[in-house]
């Protein structure tokens, strides 16, 4: 029994210990990152008794400039929609990463732990419903601030999340379909068989469209530029324009988080997950018939660095597409998630129903 | 602007292109940061110039803080003529003129004092000087205040001050108004 708790503690406080670094550490990866593609330094002055480690201790100074700043809420806003909307937008974000598998199966005391947060049949759907609740938050903050801008700014998050969770939703019908399964771990598993042999079946390369349409929504889904424009801090600057100190933290660390998230579904459904090509739970099978055995606890290492590896890369290229691209008209975003996203995501869900009926029957 | 064409219009290969640019610059300064973390000099992975520690280098023709220029025994070369001030288009030069000592020199500045919140920069007093006794070229140009009288600069401020060195950085210490000092 205590041995359960034990486990169960430990599966929740990996994943939670996880996103909530990365997502420090994401302040710091977001403003080196683009200062180096720019050909810029980035931040690099907050020291430690004269040590200043290549900035990195700016997130640890922000934090503890917003949490010192004061907290102030306008006249005329709704107290509890106000201080609750933060909340609810981090909270939603923090636990959708709860069904994404970092690893295979772990043997602790007799037991074989998967290792997810949370083992879910319905894994995928618990992302997205999660991701999309987290919406709410950013609709509260609009529209408890009573400022015309944020009420925009709140009403645009809402209209370009359900222009992106519909897209969404479509696009990974196809990984759905060919794992036959919405459970997130027999996703990842599906993906560690090897095409004629030799080629791994990841997402990737079964469902490619899939995964253009499926990255192109989920930075839609995170609110982050090129689809900033319920922020669209140089015309409205959106739904968190009455926030101050720490409350506004908490939105900022609401996109981070989601881009983790995004980063470690897209990783989970189109990049294989933990898995390494040509590694099984006994160790290394090449097709050409070499072989190196392993014993299972290096496995299980080499998969959960594998995974964060991936998510790493993953946050890399989102980073890149964030710190490249101009922002999306309005419309235009409109325009992508309806007229574009939508009709493809539908068309590869038929295409891959063809594929799969005719892979079937020979 | 003429309308776009299929392959613009389509995006993808736009996009590609733009994160390929950006990528190979990532790429590309941060092969140059480890090159120079590992002890190779010359290339640099990026243009900043860390201000503080680094200045670019000015142009001679700067117009920078004032200063006095000393005679070989300290005193100021200025002969209090009144030139400057009376040329200032700020009206921000005060002189009061006492007589010298030596009888070759006609007088010397009591007083000379510069309200830096008002000038203008223009550099006519150094113009106007008949001695060559007042010029802009100390390098300094990071000089502020709390304060309106923190701004003004005393005779005995200005005499203090050297000229910047061939490269245009000043080589007197950047003075501290009276208004901060601890
Ligand atoms: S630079 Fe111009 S404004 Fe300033 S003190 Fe000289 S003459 Fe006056
Ligand atoms: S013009 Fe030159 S000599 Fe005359 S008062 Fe000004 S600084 Fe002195």
């Amino acid at each position: 029994m205590l041995i359960d708790l034990g486990i169960a503690f430990g599966r929740v406080a990996f994943v939670m210990l996880f996103v909530l670094n990365v997502a420090a550490l994401l302040g710091w990866v977001e403003r080196k990152q683009s200062a180096i593609m720019q050909d810029r330094i980035g931040a690099n002055r907050a020291s430690i008794f004269g040590f200043r480690v290549l900035g990195l201790f700016h997130p640890l100074a922000d934090t503890l400039k917003m949490l010192t700043k004061e907290d102030f809420r306008p006249a005329r806003a709704d107290r509890l929609l106000f201080d609750l909307a933060p909340a609810v937008s981090v909270f939603f974000a923090l636990v959708a990463f709860a069904s994404i598998p970092f690893g295979d199966t772990l043997r602790v005391a007799g037991r074989v732990v998967p290792l997810q947060a949370v083992t879910l049949n319905v894994g995928v759907l618990y992302v997205l419903a999660m991701l999309s609740l987290g919406v709410y938050g950013v609709m509260m903050a609009g529209w408890s601030s009573a400022n015309n801008y944020a009420l925009l700014g709140g009403q645009r998050a809402a209209a370009l999340m359900i222009s992106a969770e519909i897209a969404i939703g479509a696009s990974i019908m196809g990984v759905v379909m060919i794992h036959g399964s919405l459970n997130l771990m027999d996703i990842v598993r599906g993906q560690g068989y090897l095409l004629w042999g030799w080629v791994p079946a990841w997402g990737i390369i079964t469902q490619p469209l899939a995964f253009i349409l499926f990255v192109t929504a989920g930075i839609a889904a995170t609110k982050r530029i090129p689809f900033d424009m319920p922020e669209g801090e140089s015309e409205i600057i959106g739904y968190f324009v009455e926030y101050s100190g720490m409350k506004f933290g908490m939105f900022l660390m609401t996109d981070m988080v989601e881009t983790i998230v995004l980063a470690g579904l897209s990783t989970s459904l189109f990049l294989g997950g933990w898995q390494i090509p040509y590694l099984f739970a006994e160790g290394f099978h090449f097709p050409w018939g070499a072989g190196i055995a392993l014993p299972p606890l290096l496995v299980t290492l080499l998969q959960v660095s594998a995974f964060v590896g991936k998510v790493a890369a993953v946050i890399f290229v989102l980073m890149l597409i964030r710190w490249t691209l101009p922002r999306f008209r309005y419309d235009q975003a409109m325009r992508l998630g309806w007229l574009g996203l939508f009709p493809l995501a539908i068309a590869n869900i038929v295409l891959t129903g063809l594929v799969l009926a005719a892979w079937g029957n020979r | 602007m003429s309308p776009m064409n299929l392959r613009q219009r389509f995006y993808l290969v736009e996009v590609l292109t733009g994160l390929w640019l950006t990528a190979a610059h990532f790429f590309r300064n941060m092969g140059r940061h480890t090159a120079r973390a590992f002890g190779r000099k010359g290339t640099s992975g990026a243009v900043t110039i860390q201000y503080p520690e680094e200045r670019r280098p000015y142009s001679p023709r700067l117009r920078s803080l004032h200063r006095l220029v000393r005679r070989e025994d300290g005193s100021p070369r200025c002969v209090a003529c009144m030139m400057c001030e009376t040329v200032c288009p700020a009206h921000c030069i005060y002189i009061v003129a006492d007589e010298h000592p030596n009888p070759e020199i006609e007088k010397v500045p009591r007083r000379f004092d510069i309200d830096l919140g008002k000038c203008v920069f223009c550099g006519y007093c150094v113009e106007a000087c008949p001695e060559d006794a007042i010029r802009m070229d100390t390098g300094i140009l990071e000089f502020s205040s709390y304060s309106r009288g923190g701004m003004i600069y005393s005779k005995d401020m200005l005499l203090s001050f050297e000229p910047a060195d061939a490269s245009g950085r000043p080589r007197s210490p950047i003075p501290l108004p009276a208004d901060r000092r601890a």
